[in-house]
């Protein structure tokens, strides 16, 4: 998304890009970038939390006149309930690692089946 | 206050527990574009570009850009294929990741000048060429021919 977002940016298209993935957004380096301190998934606000929503979309509209060079980013004031996400997003526990072997193994096999569809 | 986590890392780490033997090399520039807005927000037509699909893709399915109406939007939208946080979240609630309902009270106010007729489904690739020559430019052009001023971009 990031590089879609220096695209667009280049051709002429002002940018915002609302998300939760900060050390990959900002690895790449991208114009304006509202940063939401939420698991990947729910970067305009918590489920069904009209009021959350409205407020980070206002940042988000806000961000596009008050960006003033590239690489700004903002965060957002809120925060998620609870910190469990924290830890257990991508999390390796030693009785998890067959598991991860046999999807890696699974994921392997259906890119290369994707490839040869493609090709 | 908790420190953001640190994904490229948790990903490095989590591809090499599955047996990947290169580490993903993710994009990274010293320069970056910057356009300044050319005219009011009030005034401005935005585009909504997401990661998400307009149908139940999933990982065996090839991805490509996509777009779909937002005078008449899917009630949701998928990314089941797409690594995010499935287990401490979920999008039934379509406004937390794609925020249609926000925009059209905004431009309802006054704050914002229009919605583009439609929004844009950016296929997230794992080649950094294929989106820049080729899904990046397709959704650059769609955005053109809608007369796109300002684009809100949101992976989920």
């Amino acid at each position: 998304m990031s590089l879609v977002a220096r695209l667009l940016e280049e051709a002429g298209i002002p940018t915002v890009i609302l998300g939760s993935g900060k050390d990959i957004v900002e690895h790449c380096g991208v114009p304006r970038f509202l940063f939401s301190d939420f698991p990947l998934g729910n970067p305009c606000g918590v489920p069904w939390d009209r009021e959350m929503q409205h407020a980070i979309l206002q940042q988000a509209l806000d961000l596009f006149e008050t960006a003033e060079a590239p690489r700004t980013t903002v965060q957002t004031p809120y925060s998620w309930d609870g910190d469990a996400w924290r830890t257990e997003y991508m999390e390796i526990r030693p009785e998890d690692r067959a598991e991860l072997l046999r999807k890696g193994e699974e994921n392997r096999r259906e890119r290369a089946e994707k490839r040869a569809r493609e090709a | 206050m908790a420190e953001p986590i640190e994904y490229m890392e948790r990903s490095r780490l989590y591809y090499e527990a599955q047996g990947f033997d290169r580490a993903y090399r993710w994009a990274m520039f010293d320069d970056v574009p910057f356009t300044p807005l050319s005219k009011p927000l009030s005034e401005s037509r935005l585009g909504i570009i997401t990661t998400s699909a307009t149908y139940a893709r999933t990982s065996r399915d090839s991805r490509a850009v996509d777009s779909g109406s937002t005078t008449e939007p899917p009630e949701r939208l998928y990314a089941d294929d797409l690594s995010w946080d499935k287990k401490a979240t979920h999008m039934d609630d379509r406004e937390s990741y794609f925020p249609l309902l926000q925009l059209e009270a905004a431009v309802a106010e006054g704050r914002l000048g229009s919605i583009s007729p439609r929004f844009y489904c950016a296929p997230t690739s794992y080649s950094h060429r294929e989106t820049l020559t080729e899904d990046g430019p397709e959704i650059l052009e769609l955005c053109q021919q809608d007369e796109v001023d300002i684009a809100l971009l949101v992976p989920l």
